[in-house]
């Protein structure tokens, strides 16, 4: 889709400073007008271990984070062996010469970049994370932007250390410079422009959405990869008026953020697939006393502990059947960073409106790499529709009894907020009448039980009036049609576009609200597809089965993946390739095509190196 | 009913008297607790609007049913956690948490020891009467060992929860223990702990008569003496301690502890809540902060 982006890696062991390297980079770059796409593969090691960040760099905002590598930075030798094979001609590597060496032969054509650190900054003798910022200077240069934008990052990142500022400025200027002297620079070069971007992660713009939609109330336990909501808010706390806790599990975590939506703030939470199932009872506790929260589930990869730092679409099933019984909930799983920042907004106004749980699924994909966002679309002013809810201005105590489970045509009582006069309520997990009387305790009340629990569920009727139906995107005449849902959306729009340059059209549905259904609108679409092909980041085909349930629409091909990573572009168009000719799943798995490991498990990819030199050890 | 009340008008029992009667046990120490914690609510002028009493599950948790207040009847074990978000949500409130030792010391254990080291201003009352009596009589935290119920047919292997040596370790600033047996003095305990500014705990004997047949009124009666009535100095932490160990022929009920320095509470600290209470704010951010957030991204 990119004609003119560029794929850059950083690569090393985790405390070689990949992430600060990379986030130099994006916020240079970002500021000539390119907008990024990151994504870090890395593991749940604080050192150690290997951590490989690419950025895709484009005037054009890209939708994921490709399927090249154009330039990596190595900042260890395992780097440099493992990725040079993915370099392709014209492309180049970076290193620092005085500490590594290539120990295989580069492919035709990619240029070996070894950078003399030592020799361009004096300072790397006491700080060698100094060789990060001279790569850093030189990977700008050979993408063809201005040294400024690099050394404006130096002097925010630095600002209260001009000393620190001074040394960082000369040894990324020493890389810019011999960088330009000594290499031949990318064959693609990117050009400055005006754009402005903002670089943001999908949980801070999930944080940053929730906040300016009315957030008042915010509670965590630390758990990756949801922990940066929770940092984000415990630093903007105290500025905006925010109660922002940390505490001892996600059981306490759910019940804390239930009390406070009931007292009538607007409450969040957020946490990952465990912290999830922690928290299911009490999420049909908000079901059943009718209580807004919205709970955000950033997935990672399952069961149980997982992969913690990989990412997954596999908790679909577990947000429909979180807690027992029947009961309204809403699940909305964004489909990209814009959405990220919306969909809290949308979470409230329906947690208030249905006085309902409302789940929103991120991913790990989404959710924790950093992404350019156009800042003109931040400054907003929410919509906030609080629903039915009696604050102390219209409270008017002393006529008829107020009923807080009152039996509406709608379904929805007016909710007072506790602290009113003339209101006084209780609310029951217990199964309770119009008045939040108990009726588990009276002597068998089928009527006045199904009263309450078609109450309940009627509210469910209209929620679909207040969410677009999905649209498809693409020819409305195509072969195949590609269904997604939540944050593949950036990578089958790609993933389209290639298909149809190749000759196969293809359109494209991307589903964002999963509870309720948009069973009309959707059977409409996808019963008019030649083929539907569900491509999900899961092993079972959690999505396809819900579609199934809803619609009776059975696919007639299935791409997923379940090995950690993330989709890129080429794994739909082989998967897609390979369903027409016959096949029904796909099942992707990533690969290194450079590397393979001694570890019985043995290799993950086409091995091509060869070594340099025989006495190499291998 | 749904009458307003103001300052101006003095409190009184009857304005807490429920609309529907307890259906506990006849002679259910919770009758006891409940009618103390009325006069106590009528002593302290706490008018029904501004209380929140929040409770789990259990034959005690049914409580704020029996109420007028504002009541939340949450899950088993996390009265507790429901009442933390819903104090820092209304600081204006006043949050009265009621539940049993299964609830509190059992299944909401951590929930307990976080809510005193946190110290939130709450005032959390346990009916402490040593059995699981909704779920008909299995053994619960606070049972003595030996103790034979349903589940433990040759007698409780494991030793007995001590919530106020634990309340005392866990930084909790005023810990009491009653007995339903003697209202008054249960009621003057409740006036301090809602007094005190800080998590406060109160726990109550209170006898089942249905599935105790160890610990009866009997029992109680035969073993209590009040602290008040001895040269203890709640002041003391050590001195609190080594009342909090004893068991056996003689029990203490009273006020065991009272930090005299009380360090300000979670909700008076927390920087969220430092302009005022979290519910009365509007919502939503001005243009100038939206922007100043979003810059810090760029």
């Amino acid at each position: 889709m990119n004609e003119a982006d560029l794929v850059v890696g950083i690569g090393g062991a985790a405390g070689d400073g990949v992430a600060s390297a990379g986030n130099t980079l994006a916020v240079s770059v970002a500021r000539q007008g390119q907008a990024v796409f990151a994504y870090n593969s890395y593991q749940s090691v604080i050192r150690g271990g290997h951590s490989w960040l690419r950025l895709r760099i484009s005037a054009r905002k890209p939708l994921n984070h490709g399927d090249q590598v154009d330039a990596f930075i190595a900042l260890n030798q395992d780097t440099l062996d493992r990725h040079l094979q993915e370099l392709k001609a014209g492309g180049l590597a970076l290193y620092n010469s005085a500490k590594l060496k290539p120990r295989y032969e580069p492919p035709t054509g990619v240029q070996l970049c070894p950078l003399p650190v030592p020799d361009l900054t004096p300072a790397y003798q006491d700080l060698p994370i100094m060789q990060n910022t001279v790569a850093v200077g030189a990977v700008i240069g050979l993408m063809g932007l201005d040294f400024a934008g690099l050394e404006s990052v130096l002097e925010s990142t630095f600002a209260k250390k001009p000393q620190v500022v001074k040394i960082n400025v000369e040894a990324a200027k020493a890389g810019y410079d011999y960088a330009a002297a000594h290499f031949r620079p990318l064959s693609r070069q990117l050009q400055k422009n005006n754009q402005k971007w903002a670089l943001m992660t999908g949980n801070e713009l999930m944080a940053m959405g929730a906040a300016f939609a009315g957030c008042k109330f915010y509670c965590a336990y630390p758990m990756s990869p949801a922990t940066h909501i929770l940092e984000w808010f415990a630093g903007h706390a105290k500025e905006y008026g925010i109660c922002v806790r940390q505490v001892e599990d996600e059981i306490s975590v759910i019940n804390m953020s239930i009390g406070a939506g009931h007292m009538g703030v607007r409450s969040m939470c957020a946490t990952s697939g465990g912290g999830l199932a922690l928290m299911t009872e009490a999420i049909g506790m908000a079901g059943m006393i009718e209580t807004p929260v919205v709970v955000v589930n950033v997935m990672r990869a399952g069961p149980s502990t997982g992969v913690p730092t990989k990412t997954e679409q596999a908790d679909l099933n577990q947000a429909f059947g979180a807690s027992q019984g029947d009961f309204p909930r809403i699940v909305i799983a964004p489909l990209s960073m814009t959405d990220c920042f919306n969909t809290p907004a949308l979470a409230f106004n329906l947690a208030e409106r249905y006085q309902c749980p409302v789940i929103i699924l991120g991913d790990l994909l989404m959710c924790e790499d950093n992404e350019t966002v156009d800042p003109a679309h931040l400054n907003v002013a929410f919509k906030i529709d609080r629903g039915q809810l009696i604050t102390e201005a219209d409270a008017e105590p002393g006529r008829e009894p107020y009923l807080r489970y009152k039996d509406t045509p709608s379904g929805i009582s007016p909710r007072a907020i506790p602290g009113l006069p003339g209101h006084l309520y209780v609310s029951g997990t217990d199964e309770h009448d119009e008045d939040g009387v108990l009726l588990s305790d009276v002597f068998t009340d089928p009527v006045r039980r199904k009263k309450m629990v078609d109450k309940r569920a009627r509210k469910m009727d209209t929620v679909l009036d207040h969410v677009p139906a999905p649209k498809l995107e693409g020819p409305a005449q195509a072969e195949v049609t590609l269904v997604g849902w939540g944050s593949t959306w950036g990578v089958l729009v790609e993933a389209a576009e290639r298909l149809n340059q190749a000759g196969i059209s293809t359109n494209h549905l991307q589903i964002n609200l999963l509870i309720p259904f948009h069973v009309k609108e959707v059977t409409d679409i996808l019963s008019r597809s030649k083929r539907i092909v569900i491509v999900e980041n899961n092993f079972s085909g959690q999505f396809a089965r819900h579609l199934r349930a809803e619609t009776s629409l059975v696919a007639t091909g299935h791409i997923r993946k379940y090995d950690g990573e993330p989709f890129e572009p080429k794994h739909i168009v082989a998967g897609v390739k390979d369903i027409l000719a016959g096949k029904n799943l796909v099942q992707v798995l990533s690969t290194e095509p450079g590397w393979q490991t001694n570890h019985p498990t043995g290799t993950s990819g086409d091995w091509s190196g060869r070594l340099i030199g025989a006495a190499v050890d291998a | 009913m749904a009458a307003v009340v103001t300052l101006e008008n003095k409190v009184v029992v009857k304005d807490f008297k429920p609309e529907v009667s307890p259906d506990w046990c006849p002679g259910c120490g919770d009758f006891g607790v409940l009618n103390a914690l009325f006069q106590a609510c009528a002593e302290i002028n706490l008018p029904p609007r501004d209380l929140l009493v929040v409770s789990g599950i259990g034959c005690s948790s049914n409580l704020p049913g029996f109420i007028r207040a504002y009541g939340v009847h949450s899950l088993h074990g996390r009265a507790l956690p429901f009442a933390t978000g819903a104090k820092l949500a209304n600081q204006a409130m006043t949050v009265i948490v009621t539940g049993g030792d299964g609830d509190g010391y059992g299944i909401g254990l951590n929930h307990f020891i976080q809510a005193m080291r946190r110290n939130i201003n709450v005032t959390y009352i346990v009916m402490n009467n040593e059995i699981y009596g909704l779920t008909t009589g299995q053994v619960s935290p606070t049972s003595e060992t030996g103790m034979k119920t349903k589940t433990t047919p040759h007698g409780n292997l494991e030793g007995m929860l001590n919530p106020l040596a634990l309340a005392l370790a866990s930084g909790c600033g005023y810990i009491a223990r009653g007995y339903s047996g003697q209202p008054k003095h249960l009621m003057k305990l409740y006036v301090d702990g809602i007094r005190h500014p800080g998590f406060a705990l109160i726990d109550v004997f209170s006898p089942c008569v249905t599935f105790n047949k160890v610990q009866t009124y009997d029992w109680f009666r035969k073993r209590v003496y009040k602290l008040e009535e001895t040269d203890h100095d709640p002041a003391s932490f050590h001195g609190a301690m080594d009342k909090a160990l004893e068991w056996g022929e003689k029990i203490p009920i009273g006020l065991f502890y009272r930090n005299p320095n009380p360090p300000p509470s979670l909700d008076a600290q927390d920087p969220g809540l430092q302009s005022g209470v979290l519910v009365r704010q509007s919502l939503g951010m001005s243009r100038e902060q939206r922007q100043k957030c979003i810059e810090e991204f760029m």
